[in-house]
C-alpha cells in the first residue's frame, strides 16, 4: 500500500475528490462521475461477514482477492448468548482459520474502534466496511463507507468497487465547546438540523477550529455518525492530532502522510457554519436521532436505564466523561446504569486511570466490550423502559424491545441523568 | 423490458432498515426475516404481499443500517420495485446489488394503496391508474444491467465463468 501525496492538480479539489482520484488512479475526478476504485482495506464483522460471505464465495468457487487487506472483527454476536449466536460466531472463527486471515480481532471491542486502534487506518486510504457506521474511518482522512454483504462479496472477489464522486458539504464549527459538551452533542445538533438523510449520500467534511480542537476519539464519533446524516463519507482533514494518535497505536511515522489531504481553497462545496460555544447539550427523543433538542426540552423525563456503550459512546474519553459526573456519587434509586466499554484497550486504560472504579462505585453494571444492547444483540433492556444512551441510533425496537423509549445523549448527559433519575443538563451537576 | 402492471402498497416516509429487517430476527436466514418485514408499520404486509407488487413510499426509504437483508426481504417476498422520492444511499446500493429495482420519483406519494400502476423501464416512468405519468430519475445503465441480471452475484458468476473460459482457451 503506497499512498503518495496527491499531485498538484490545476483545478481546486475537495478532500473527497483527492481521495477518490488516488483510489481510482486518476489525477482528477469530477463530482457526479462514476469511478472504479481499488480497495486498500475491507473490514467486516461476525454479522455482516463470514456467515454471509462464506456460502457466496463457495457458490462462486472464488477466493479472497488479498487476505492481507481484509480485517475481521467479532463484535456483534459475542459473547455468544444462544444457539444461533454460537453458530454465527463458530462460522466466523472456522472460516477465519480456514482462510488464514491475518487480521482477526475476536471479542476485543467494536469494529469501528478496534480497526484504528490496531493501526489499520491512516490518511489517504480507500476502505469499505460491512457496517453502516464505517464512515468512522473518515476521522483519519481515509475515504471509508459502509456496504452490504453482497457488495462486500464483490470487493472480496475483485478488490474493486464503484463510487459516484460526491459533492462535499462542509460543516464548519467555530468557537470551542464548553465543559460538559462533546462531539456527540455536535452530531446530534447537526442530525436534528439536517435530518436522517439530509446529506443525501454526499460527503460531509467536518472542519473549523472546534473540530480541529477535538481529540481523535471525539473525531471518530463525528465521522461515525455521519451515517445518521445519510452521508456516504464523513471526512476530517488529517493533522498533527491525527499523526500523534496514530503513532501512539504503533503506526510508523513515515506511513502517516498528512500533507495535501485537505479541501483546496476555492473547491466547489457547500458550507454550513455552527458556533460550538453556543451549543447546549443535546438529547434525541424517541425514535430518531433527528429528534434532537436542547436538553432543557427533555429535562425531567424519568430514566430507568442509563447506557454508556457503543462505538460512539464508550471510548476512554466517554468513560472519563461519565466518571467526571459520577465521581463520589451513586446513581438514583431505581436507575440501572450499564457500562459497555467500546474496546478492551479503552477498558484497560480506564481501569488504570481509576475511571472504571468510579463508575463501579456509582453503581454501574459492567457489560462486555461488544456492540451489545446498542443494536439489540444483548444487554437486557426491560420492556417499557425509558432509556438514555450514548449510542448512535434510537429507532423503535433497535435496542431489542419495541416498547422502550430510547433517548440519545452524550456520556456527560447520560451520567447526569442516571445520577438524578431523570433527564438532566450535565452542566447543573458539574458546577 | 416492456411495460408491466403492478399493485401498489403505499407507505409513509422514513421507512428504516429495522422496519424492513427487524434486529431480533437478524440472526435468522432471509426466510426467517422476511415474514417480519415491515411488521412494525404494516403488520399484514409480509403475509398479504404478492409477487409483482410494488411499494410506493415517502422520502428516505431504507435509512439506517447497512444490513442488506432489508432489501433481500423485499426480494424474497417478490416485491418488484420500490418507488420513492428519495432513498438511503446505502440501501440504494444494496437493492441494486440484490436485483431490486428502485425508482426515484418525486411524486411517488401520489400513488395510493391498492392502485394498479404500469412501469415502463425503457422510458423510466410510472403510469398511475388514472393515466397520469410520473417521471423517474435516470438510472446508470450498469445498474439497470444489474437488475436485469438478477443482482451482482449473478454478474460475478458470469464474470468468473468467462475469465475461466478465457484462461482455459489460453492454456
Amino acid at each position: 500500500m503506497t499512498e503518495t501525496e496527491p499531485r498538484g492538480a490545476p483545478a481546486p479539489q475537495t478532500l473527497a475528490q483527492k481521495l477518490l482520484a488516488r483510489a481510482s488512479g486518476r489525477a482528477h475526478v469530477d463530482v457526479g462521475e462514476i469511478v472504479n476504485c481499488r480497495v486498500d482495506l475491507a473490514m467486516f464483522h461476525d454479522s455482516s461477514g463470514p456467515r454471509r460471505l462464506k456460502p457466496m464465495l463457495e457458490d462462486l468457487g472464488a477466493r479472497i482477492w488479498d487476505p492481507e487487506r481484509v480485517v475481521l472483527v467479532m463484535d456483534h454476536y459475542v459473547p455468544e448468548r444462544d444457539e444461533d449466536s454460537r453458530r454465527i460466531v463458530r462460522i466466523a472463527r472456522e472460516w477465519a482459520a480456514e482462510q488464514r486471515l491475518p487480521h482477526v480481532y475476536d471479542s476485543i471491542g467494536i469494529c469501528h474502534v478496534v480497526l484504528p486502534q490496531q493501526g489499520h487506518l491512516r490518511p489517504g486510504l480507500f476502505c469499505v466496511g460491512g457496517d453502516s457506521h464505517s464512515p468512522t474511518g473518515g476521522a483519519f482522512g481515509a475515504y471509508m463507507f459502509g456496504i452490504g454483504s453482497t457488495e462486500m462479496l464483490g470487493v472480496v472477489v475483485t478488490g474493486e468497487i464503484w463510487v459516484r464522486v460526491p459533492q462535499t458539504i462542509r460543516l464548519w464549527w467555530d468557537g470551542r465547546l464548553a465543559p460538559g459538551l462533546t462531539a456527540k452533542d455536535m452530531m446530534l445538533a447537526m442530525t436534528g438540523r439536517f435530518g436522517m438523510n439530509g446529506a443525501d449520500y454526499q460527503a460531509v467534511e467536518f472542519c473549523g477550529p472546534a473540530v480541529q480542537a477535538l481529540s481523535m476519539p471525539e473525531r471518530m464519533t463525528m465521522s461515525n455518525m455521519s451515517a445518521e446524516l445519510g452521508a456516504q463519507a464523513g471526512l476530517i482533514a488529517p493533522d498533527e492530532t491525527t499523526r500523534a494518535w496514530l503513532r501512539g497505536v504503533g503506526v510508523a511515522d513515515e506511513a502517516i502522510q498528512t500533507a495535501g489531504w485537505h479541501t483546496d481553497d476555492g473547491a466547489a462545496c457547500t458550507t454550513h457554519r455552527f458556533d460550538a460555544a453556543a451549543l447546549a447539550p443535546q438529547v434525541a427523543l424517541p425514535h430518531s436521532p433527528a429528534n434532537a433538542r436542547d436538553v432543557g426540552q427533555a429535562a425531567g423525563t424519568p430514566v430507568h436505564v442509563a447506557y454508556v456503550g457503543a462505538c460512539t459512546g464508550a471510548k476512554l474519553e466517554d468513560l472519563r466523561a461519565a466518571a467526571q459526573v459520577l465521581r463520589g456519587r451513586r446513581v438514583a434509586e431505581g436507575v440501572q446504569l450499564m457500562v459497555a466499554p467500546a474496546s478492551v484497550r479503552d477498558q484497560q486504560e480506564a481501569e488504570q486511570e481509576g475511571v472504571m472504579g468510579v463508575l463501579r462505585a456509582a453503581g454501574a453494571q459492567l457489560l462486555p466490550t461488544a456492540c451489545g444492547a446498542c443494536s439489540g444483540y444483548g444487554g437486557g433492556i426491560p420492556e417499557g423502559a425509558n432509556v438514555i444512551a450514548t449510542t448512535a441510533r434510537n429507532f423503535k425496537g433497535r435496542m431489542g424491545v419495541a416498547t422502550a423509549q430510547v433517548y440519545l445523549a452524550s456520556p456527560y448527559t447520560v451520567a447526569a441523568s442516571a445520577l438524578r433519575g431523570r433527564i438532566s443538563d450535565p452542566r447543573e451537576v458539574m458546577a | 423490458m416492456t411495460a408491466t402492471t403492478h399493485r401498489v402498497w403505499a407507505l409513509g416516509p422514513d421507512i428504516d432498515t429495522d422496519a424492513l429487517a427487524p434486529g431480533p430476527y437478524m440472526k435468522l436466514g432471509i426466510d426467517g426475516i422476511a415474514p417480519h418485514c415491515l411488521e412494525a408499520v404494516r403488520p399484514e404486509f409480509a403475509a398479504a404481499v404478492r409477487p409483482g407488487d410494488v411499494i410506493a413510499a415517502g422520502p428516505n426509504f431504507g435509512i439506517g443500517s447497512s444490513r442488506e437483508q432489508a432489501a433481500a426481504a423485499l426480494v424474497h417476498l417478490g416485491v418488484r420495485a420500490v418507488i420513492a422520492p428519495s432513498f438511503s444511499g446505502l440501501f440504494f446500493r444494496n437493492a441494486f446489488n440484490l436485483g431490486l429495482l428502485l425508482l426515484t420519483c418525486r411524486e411517488a406519494q401520489r400513488l395510493t394503496e391498492g392502485e394498479q400502476i404500469t412501469l415502463d423501464l425503457q422510458a423510466l416512468t410510472v403510469r398511475a391508474a388514472d393515466g397520469t405519468v410520473l417521471p423517474c430519475e435516470p438510472i446508470p445503465a450498469f445498474l439497470l444491467d444489474m437488475v436485469r441480471a438478477g443482482g451482482l452475484m449473478n454478474q460475478l458468476r458470469e464474470r468468473l465463468q468467462s475469465e475461466r473460459a478465457a484462461a482455459g482457451a489460453v492454456s
